[in-house]
């Protein structure tokens, strides 16, 4: 077909258009035109503040740490430097574990991966500004939730090797964690659902005059799905007490941010259709987002409502263990975004505080070192995700129903019967 | 079939839905009710008239219009410790929540081998014959059936209504509850030019007061017969009964009530004593419930069969607003199915 079909003389010809990254492989990368505010400068509204005054907030970045890893400024959340190491440690560990893992993965011990690397502070400083019995509805990048909280990383492997140790009886794809004791929801691989669902886990918080709060996490990608959209009605409809998080990563797969509209709006700026107060934070600044997450928490345990967060940050790896980012962003661009390492950028400010050197730092990593290699020693001793599916066969049609109904208990006898007759293989 | 005389208030089907919530909600405070127009006005229908004056407005209140984020919200409640009965103000609207019930609802107990559960109630009003044109008349139960982890629910009485609709509120798990609205005040026989006559005369009208339940995944033989056994649900029960009489058929009549999980003793005793088979559905033919029905028997019933299971369904088209009654699995299809299947 040779030009428009519907053309008239006198009107010009529509264009449809279609977002673009600004930089292809082989482009080289420059950030230099990223609009990014100096560390301090966000004014930081009281917590009673009505939900109009963080609307500028949503189109600036909340910034603690400077270039120098000084804390600055009214965000500043003034953490002990025994909260900082935490912080620290957790955000090392996770990122100790995530190379484990991707490296296991690799070695065929399990089927999938997805690590987190650049975004450690994000789950780990929210966790650290949350209580622990708050409620979490993360989704397969917030490892650091669990980490942080405690969960045992032998029993996080477990369940990435979907093995007799994992507590989800391998029922679930690797990282799509679950613990009610931590108060980790269960992963879904549907994006998006766990959204309406926090605000859902918050409403019925209030409707018993409990004192949790919950929080949801999504991706840039996924605020896309109407999941987003609806979570947000009701949140700000019934002024649920809930924190929700966009983890702007940037890329989602190999689509960036501008395919789900970041180049019309931030994502905290969503927050001012809602009319709810929103947030736009530096990701990669632990201080920042803790005194985010603070200060959100706080309006939501004060029935003053939602507040939306966007974690501005960026994928420094691969999308999964089946991505491969050199075939849509250039190979250097992760080096080349401008908020810098969150690890080493609160390393830095601990070293500035006169509560840290390269010695413990060294002596640390060892020592996460060897607790992620024990850990791993441990979980592989009770087997790895292709020795497993014969130990226990009847237990695959249990849990689909709290009693089993007649059809499984069919099915379950089938299938024992072929494992037995056709595979040679016998459960118990 | 001959039961001693009922006992209990006459009352309709939304009646009967509407206790069946009060007595729950009255029980349990963990129960909330909400759902688009549940709150101040009580449902379109008027199924939750009442209940946020009762239980006041954070038990049973108004839903932005978002089937998905209703669902997706009862998932959070329920993982908190709810049990929320929320309302999806007609079946052709779930699809927006159907990722939500598919994927979250009904895979939540396995995915996590137990440790959170979903014990909520989507209640729905579906199925035609109310002139509601394609999107006020679905029946889409079969996209639900097809779901492991969901148990589905049609009632096709008040009483019932209400004794299955307790049961799915006190059940661990959740339940897609489908309410016939052809039958909401009274029961239809298919013959739409004839004025239906009110539940008020119907023995199934007698809904006792207060608790009271009828076990899921239990059948009911509604009518008893020798030649034919036909499978039905919802308003086909009585569109199947008046069938049946006007054609004179010795046929049992089975009264499905629970689709998920199916009462195969039911069926199979049945089928195994009549020998024929006839499955009603109001649905659109094709991949439908009936067709899972077909296949049941077939299995299991085969050395007992002397005809082919014949169904009855709705057209494979969307629901034509104009050519509703031709649409209508009515009394010409059901005579021509049941001369077909005794003739064979
Ligand atoms: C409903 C749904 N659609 C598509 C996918 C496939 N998918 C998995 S992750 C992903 C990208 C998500 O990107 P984003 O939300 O930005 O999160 P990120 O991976 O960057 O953390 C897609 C498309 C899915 N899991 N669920």
């Amino acid at each position: 077909m040779d030009g428009p079909t519907h053309s008239r003389p006198n009107r010009p010809a529509l264009a449809l258009h279609v977002p673009e990254p600004k930089y292809r492989p082989g482009d080289t990368p420059d950030f230099s035109g990223l609009a990014i505010p100096a560390a301090g400068e966000a004014p930081r509204p009281d917590v009673a503040a009505p939900d109009e005054e963080t609307f500028a907030l949503c189109n600036s970045l909340v910034r603690v740490l400077d270039d120098s890893g000084k804390a600055v400024g009214p965000w500043d959340p003034r953490l002990s430097p025994d909260t900082l190491r935490k912080v620290l440690r957790d955000m090392k560990t996770v990122r100790v574990f995530d190379d484990r893992m991707y490296r296991a993965q690799r070695q065929g011990k399990t089927s999938f991966y997805m690590k987190c690397t650049g975004e450690e502070a994000i789950a780990v400083a929210a966790a650290a500004a949350m209580d622990p019995e708050d409620m979490h509805f993360p989704t397969y990048r917030q490892q650091g939730l669990l980490v942080a909280r405690g969960y045992p990383l032998a029993k996080m492997m477990c369940q990435i090797y979907s093995n007799a140790g994992d507590p989800l009886q391998g029922r679930q794809l690797p990282i799509m964690y679950s613990d009610r004791a931590h108060g980790f929801f269960s992963i879904s691989g549907n994006l998006g659902t766990q959204y309406p669902q926090a605000v859902g886990w918050a409403m019925a918080s209030a409707i018993k005059g409990d004192s949790r709060i919950a929080m949801g996490w999504i991706g840039d990608g996924a605020t896309a799905e109407g999941d987003f959209h609806s979570a947000l009605t009701f949140a700000t409809v019934y002024q649920a007490p809930v924190i929700l998080a966009v983890v702007n990563n940037q890329w989602a797969i190999s689509s960036f941010s501008g395919i789900a509209g970041a180049e019309q709006a931030t994502f905290a700026a969503r927050a001012i259709g809602y009319g709810t107060a929103g947030l736009r934070v530096d990701g990669n600044d632990a201080l920042a987002v803790y005194a985010a997450v603070a200060w959100a928490a706080e309006r939501a345990r004060t029935n003053r409502g939602p507040t939306l967060i966007e974690f501005f940050t960026y994928r420094a790896e691969g999308h999964s263990t089946s991505d491969d980012p050199t075939g849509y962003r250039p190979k250097d661009e992760p080096g080349a975004w401008p908020l810098g390492d969150p690890i080493a950028r609160l390393k830095a400010h601990l070293i500035g505080l006169g509560e840290w050197d390269d010695e413990r730092d060294s002596a640390l990593d060892s020592e996460i070192d060897a607790a992620v290699r024990s850990a791993q020693k441990e979980a592989e001793k009770i087997g790895i995700l292709s020795d497993q599916g014969f130990d226990d066969i009847p237990s695959m049609f249990e849990d689909v129903y709290a009693t089993t109904p007649w059809h499984l208990a069919e099915q379950r006898d089938a299938s024992l019967t072929e494992a037995r007759e056709y595979l040679g293989r016998d459960s118990e | 079939m001959s039961a001693a005389k009922p006992q209990g208030k006459a009352r309709n089907m939304i009646e009967a839905i509407n206790d069946a919530h009060r007595v729950m909600m009255r029980q349990d405070p963990d129960v909330v009710v909400y759902g688009e127009d549940a709150g101040y006005f009580g449902g379109v229908f008027r199924a939750t008239a009442g209940l946020q004056q009762e239980f006041g407005k954070t038990r049973c209140f108004d839903a932005p219009i978002s089937e998905g984020g209703i669902v997706g919200t009862a998932v959070g409640m329920a993982a908190y410790g709810l049990k929320p009965v929320i309302e999806i103000q007609f079946a052709d609207y779930i699809y927006p929540g159907y990722d939500q019930i598919v994927s979250e609802v009904a895979k939540m107990r396995y995915r996590t081998a137990g440790e959170w559960t979903m014990p909520m109630v989507i209640r729905t009003p579906y199925g035609g014959g109310i002139f509601g044109g394609q999107t006020h008349s679905q029946s889409p139960e079969a996209l639900f059936t097809h779901v492991a982890g969901l148990k589905v629910v049609v009632p096709s009485n008040p009483h019932d209504a209400k004794g299955l609709l307790i049961a799915a509120i006190e059940d661990p798990d959740p339940v897609i509850f489908f309410e016939p609205k052809r039958i909401y005040n009274g029961p239809f026989d298919g013959h739409h030019d004839r004025p239906v006559t009110p539940w008020a005369k119907h023995a199934k009208s007698a809904v006792p007061d207060g608790h009271y339940t009828v076990e899921l995944g239990k059948a009911e033989v509604v009518r008893a017969g020798n030649n034919l056994t036909v499978l039905a649900y919802g308003t086909m029960v009585h569109v199947a009964l008046a069938a049946v009489e006007e054609n004179g058929v010795d046929a049992e009549v089975i009264d499905l009530r629970t689709l998920l999980p199916v009462d195969v003793e039911a069926i199979e005793a049945s089928v195994k004593k009549t020998g024929r088979c006839l499955v009603v559905q109001e649905a659109t033919r094709t991949g439908g419930y009936g067709a899972e029905l077909a296949a049941l028997v077939q299995e299991r019933c085969f050395y007992h069969l002397e005809a082919p299971v014949e169904r009855v369904t709705g057209w494979d088209t969307p629901y034509p607003h104009a050519y509703e009654w031709i649409y209508f699995p009515g009394p010409i299809r059901m005579k021509t199915a049941l001369k077909k299947v005794m003739e064979a």
